[in-house]
Order: structure tokens, then C-alpha cells, then sequence
């Protein structure tokens, strides 16, 4: 069924129900006590869990210190190299969910071949997702060289994840149009690109070889941000404009 | 429409069948369905699921029921599944959280209107008032941590303003505890009543105590910790009002009469065609039901069912606003309390009770935190121009 942006019976504003929202809004207004109580209190409580808080976790201790590790360790001297494995681990982590990101988006525009995705260059979406699985690949050897865990999951990678529940929500539900998918993967991208560079610096800043390694993605990144933005960019004005589809 | 009790079959057992197609099916949408069609949704979603939890304990209880509440019980699971799953995933828990509230603020009202019995009109306006105010702390947190408007999901339908305030709900248990009603003298309506609330708040602490821990903000967490012990209280209130010496065939028949009374109360109110051809399907199913267990009871009990149940069903529950209704209660009684299964003035709340709560509250109150100074305005309180256009 047709996706892309109708006008229709959306009720959620006020002007669906004039006169109860009117009311509602009266209401609220009259019958609101006046209240003495503290406007500061709901920062208060947060800022008291914020300072009991411990961490969300920890990078792992390796579970064997094999030559990798302790090379790792005399090049990082003077920093703490489980900065840059929480950052490879949230690289891993968010290439390996962006493989099924795009996995979810080109499964969606397949089934839409015959009428919103007429003519969309799925094969572009592939390739793209090829270079994730690839970066996956990448990281996961680069990590397991320095003798750290690949598949453990590092604090940042927990928090890609929680930061991309939203995105999977949009992508996989099978309501929402091309072009509220393709700004989900012009999110990720643009995530990604920054995430690289930072990975590039902080590689740089610690001595460590793999900075050249990266800089490979990082120009794959672009490219992929490029496309993503075109295909977004493309997707909307053919929704705008009257009759053909355009991509 | 009127619906026989007695003499309409409805859909045999056998030939109550699901694929999960029909059982994960499309979802309304938040955005142009009618909020009564989702307060619908989450009503039965709750009549079900006390279904599903009744039938379980029944056959924990019952070594000869255990094979018909098998049966019946698989096809409940699967009928609530069905409602449940109509609720779309771009509700976040919050969002939900408030359509929640406007069931019970809506639904409650609506009883306590229509119940004839005048002690257990107040029960309900007491309670009704308890989750009027809920539906403020949860629009403050909704605006406050999500930058959302509650009203996008209640559609000026359902006020948001302070009601008996949450920090004042919370009771010794014995103050929880009310009157039930007379199983031989009590209206049928009477009894469908109290099995609805009862079944609407169970789901309602069931909900928040699944959801309150998946969220990360603090004071999210603790409020919902704070408005689940108050909405047990509402069970333990609910659950208190039905007579306990209701056997236990008798309230199974009870439940499923409540079923056919609900379905049938959806069906005629119904926007969505959709929607309605599923409340149609399970009126029928849930006849079939209640056709199998009247025979149990004239089995096993030796007793007419004309003696639990009327021949006919009530007037349906309506399912539109009652913020007149609510707005009078709330100016009348907001300072009620109670004590043991009394109603008293505020002045007269019993040491018990003010003690247990002086405690959970030392550390600070999170109904209040979250809250403080908050006036509902369309568009979020952020948006200042609001309430003086309007």
C-alpha cells in the first residue's frame, strides 16, 4: 500500500476537535492549582542518580595477554589504550548493525519494486551494505591482533546500540515510506563518517599503525554519505512533485 | 443490537481457529485512528488478559475443569494477542502509558455514572480520581523527557490536570480493602462492573511493572516504581469489591457474561471497521464460551445460571468523554481518603496509612518531581503562546 506522504485524518492536533480542545485547554488553565512546589526538582533528583551512578560497564580485561596486547600497551604508553578498544568495539558494534539496517531497508524497497521503488537503484543500498559487512570484517581482525575480544561488547558499542533502537524502529516497520528510511541511513551515515575521523585521530594521537588501515573506510564513508544523501534527497522531491516517480 | 445470554450459541470452541496472520495483524495508527478505538484496544487487552490469569489459577484449583479451561483458556491467549498486537510500534512506552490512563480516567467514569449500587459509585469516583492524576505526572513526564504532548494520544477527549495528588494515594493496605458486593442480592451490571475495573487495572500495574525498568531516566524509573504500588493498591481495591464467596464456577461464568458484555460494548461503539469486524468475531467466540460454561455449571454446581446471569445484557459501556463527569467529581471529592473500607475527609485519614507513606516518601517523592509547576498546554508546555490563544 501507498506510503509516501497523504493528507488525511490525522487527529492528534487540536484543530481535529476545536471545541473540546478549547475546553481542554480551559481546563487546564482554571483547574490547575497554583503550585509552590520546587520547578528544580526533577534536575534535583537526576543530578543525585547522576552522582551515584557507576558506569554502564567496562571494557574487558583480554583473556589472555599475548604479545599483541602487550605491544599495544608499550605503543600507547602514556595513554589508556582501553580507550581505543571501547572505540573499536563501538565501530564493530555499529558496523555490524548497520549491515542489518541496510539489510532491513533494501528488503522493504524490494517489496516496493513494482510501485514507490520503480526504478530506485536498490543495488546501491547493497553495495553499501557490502562495504559495512566489509569494515565489520576489518575491525574484527584489528581487534583480535591486539589481542582484545571482538565479541564482547564495550560500553560505547552497548550505547550504539541503544542509540540505534530508534532507527531499526523506523526501518522495520513496514508503515513507514522510502524516504523516511533513507533518512534513517542519512543518520547513520553521517554518524559514521564523524565516528571514523575520530577513530582516525584518537589511532593517531596514540601512535597506533591501524590509522592508515581506516582511512580506507573512512573514504568508502564518504562515498556511502554521498549516496545516501543523493538517493534522500532524490526520494523526497519525487514525492513533492506531482506524478513521476524520480530517483 | 440485544444479545440473549441464553438462547444465541455464538461461535463453537472447535471452530474458534487463528493463523498469526490474523493474530500479528496491521496495527491502527496512532496518528488517524480515533482514541477511543486504542482505549477500546487496551480495555480488552485487560478483560483478557484476567481471563488468561483467572483460567490459570481456576485449573491450579480444579482437577475436573482442567481440560474445558484448557481449551477455552488457548483461545483467550490468543484472542488478547490479537488485541494486544494492534497497538503499533510507534507508540513509545510513555505514549502508551498515557492511553493507559485515559482508560481508566474514560472507562471509570463511564461505571461509576452507570453502577447501581451507590457505595460502589463511590469506590469508583475514588479511584477514578487516583488515575485522573496519574495522567498528569505522566503528561509532565511524556513533555519533560520526550519533548511530547500527551494529547497527540488522548485527542481532547481527556483532561490533564491534577487530581487527588499521587503522594497522597498511597495507603496502608487495610485502607485498601472496601465492602464487596452481595453475591445472591447484587444488579449483574453491578458484577460486570467490578470484573471490568478490576481487569483493567491489573493490566495497568502488569504494564508498568514490565515497562518502568527499560527506562534509563531516573526519575521515569521511580515514577513509574511510584504509580505501579498505587495501581496494586487499585487491584487490592478492585479485587476487594467482588464477592469472595462466589464459587469458583460462578465466576468463571461471571467473567465470560463480562467478556460478551465488553465485546459486545466495543462492537457498538466502534469507528474502525476494521476493528469492529474483530470485536464482532470475538462477541461470537466468547458466546461460545459462555455456552460451554453454563453446561459445567448446570453440571457441577446443579444450579440455573439465570440465577447468576440476566437473560439479556445491559446497556453498553459508552466509550466517549466524561470530562464533565470527572471535572464535578474531582471539585466534590478530591479531598476524600479512606479509611478501612470508609470514605472520610482528608482531616480523618488514619494514622496508618499516614505513616506508611510518610516513610516512602522521605527521600523524596517522584510524582512530585517530576511535575513540579507543570501546566498541560497544546503543543507542550514549551510552547508559551498556547494557552493564551486559546
Amino acid at each position: 500500500m501507498e506510503k509516501n506522504t497523504r493528507m488525511g485524518t490525522n487527529r492528534t492536533g487540536v484543530d481535529m476537535a476545536p471545541m473540546l480542545s478549547k475546553e481542554m485547554a480551559r481546563g487546564a488553565r482554571e483547574l490547575t492549582p497554583a503550585q509552590q512546589a520546587d520547578p528544580t526538582a526533577y534536575d534535583s533528583m537526576v543530578q543525585e542518580h547522576v552522582r551515584e551512578a557507576g558506569p554502564l560497564g567496562t571494557v574487558p580485561v583480554p583473556g589472555t595477554v599475548r604479545g599483541a596486547l602487550k605491544s599495544l600497551l608499550d605503543k600507547a604508553t602514556g595513554h589508556n589504550p582501553e580507550v581505543f578498544i571501547n572505540k573499536l568495539g563501538e565501530r564493530l558494534a555499529y558496523e555490524r548493525s548497520g549491515v542489518r539496517f541496510y539489510e532491513a531497508a533494501i528488503r522493504k524497497f524490494e517489496a516496493l519494486r513494482d510501485t514507490e521503488a520503480a526504478g530506485f537503484p536498490i543495488d546501491e543500498l547493497r553495495h553499501i551494505r557490502n562495504d559495512e559487512e566489509a569494515h565489520f570484517m576489518m575491525l574484527k581482525e584489528v581487534i583480535a591482533g591486539m589481542g582484545a575480544d571482538p565479541t564482547a561488547q564495550t560500553p560505547d558499542a552497548d550505547v550504539a546500540g541503544v542509540a540505534g533502537m530508534g532507527i531499526g524502529k523506523v526501518l522495520h516497520d513496514p508503515r513507514t515510506s522510502m524516504a523516511q528510511c533513507l533518512e534513517m541511513l542519512l543518520m547513520l551515515e553521517l554518524a559514521d563518517n564523524d565516528e571514523w575521523q575520530m577513530l582516525i585521530t584518537l589511532a593517531e594521537d596514540m601512535g597506533m599503525d591501524e590509522a592508515a588501515r581506516f582511512g580506507d573506510a573512512l573514504q568508502e564513508e564518504e562515498e556511502h554519505l554521498a549516496t545516501v544523501r543523493r538517493l534522500y534527497k532524490d526520494s523526497l522531491i519525487a514525492q513533492a512533485s506531482k506524478g513521476a516517480v524520480r530517483h | 443490537m440485544t444479545v440473549n445470554l441464553f438462547d444465541t450459541r455464538g461461535t463453537p470452541l472447535e471452530r474458534q481457529r487463528f493463523t498469526w496472520k490474523e493474530i500479528s495483524q496491521q496495527p491502527i495508527s496512532k496518528l488517524d485512528d480515533d482514541a477511543f478505538t486504542r482505549v477500546r484496544i487496551i480495555l480488552m487487552n485487560g478483560i483478557e488478559q484476567q481471563a488468561n490469569r483467572f483460567q490459570h489459577l481456576a485449573s491450579q484449583m480444579s482437577a475436573e475443569l482442567r481440560k474445558p479451561l484448557a481449551l477455552v483458556r488457548r483461545t483467550e491467549h490468543h484472542q488478547q494477542t490479537t488485541i494486544n498486537w494492534l497497538l503499533s510500534g510507534d507508540h513509545s512506552p510513555i505514549e502508551t502509558t498515557i492511553a493507559y490512563e485515559q482508560v481508566a480516567i474514560e472507562v471509570t467514569a463511564a461505571v461509576a455514572q452507570n453502577e447501581p449500587d451507590p457505595y460502589l459509585a463511590q469506590v469508583y469516583r475514588f479511584g477514578l480520581l487516583e488515575d485522573f492524576d496519574h495522567m498528569y505526572r505522566y503528561s509532565a513526564l511524556l513533555d519533560r523527557v520526550e519533548g511530547k504532548d500527551a494529547n497527540n494520544i488522548l485527542q481532547s477527549y481527556t483532561d490533564v490536570i491534577p487530581g487527588r495528588p499521587t503522594i497522597d494515594e498511597h495507603r496502608h493496605p487495610h485502607d485498601d480493602l472496601r465492602n464487596h458486593y452481595d453475591r445472591a442480592s447484587a444488579d449483574p451490571l453491578t458484577k460486570m462492573h467490578a470484573y471490568t475495573i478490576m481487569s483493567a487495572e491489573y493490566q495497568t500495574r502488569d504494564y508498568y511493572m514490565n515497562i518502568g525498568p527499560t527506562f534509563a531516566d531516573p526519575v521515569a524509573r521511580a515514577l513509574y516504581a511510584e504509580i505501579a504500588s498505587i495501581e496494586e493498591q487499585h487491584v487490592t481495591q478492585y479485587g476487594s469489591i467482588i464477592d469472595p464467596h462466589e464459587t469458583l464456577l460462578e465466576k468463571w461464568l461471571l467473567m465470560e457474561a463480562n467478556e460478551v458484555y465488553n465485546y459486545y460494548s466495543c462492537m457498538e461503539s466502534e469507528t474502525n471497521p476494521r476493528i469492529k469486524a474483530i470485536w464482532e468475531r470475538f462477541l461470537d467466540y466468547e458466546l461460545g464460551h459462555l455456552q460451554l460454561v453454563t453446561e459445567l455449571f448446570k453440571q457441577y454446581e446443579r444450579r440455573d445460571p439465570a440465577e447468576i446471569l440476566p437473560q439479556t445484557l445491559p446497556d453498553p459501556i459508552p466509550f466517549e468523554s466524561q470530562r464533565e463527569f470527572v471535572r464535578e467529581t474531582l471539585t466534590r471529592e478530591v479531598n476524600l481518603r479512606a479509611s478501612g473500607a470508609d470514605f472520610v475527609d482528608i482531616e480523618e485519614e488514619p494514622e496508618a496509612s499516614l505513616e506508611y507513606r510518610r516513610h516512602l516518601h522521605s527521600e523524596g517523592a517522584p510524582s512530585e518531581a517530576i511535575a513540579a509547576g507543570y501546566l498541560w498546554q497544546p503543543g507542550t508546555e514549551l510552547n508559551r503562546d498556547a494557552i493564551r490563544a486559546a
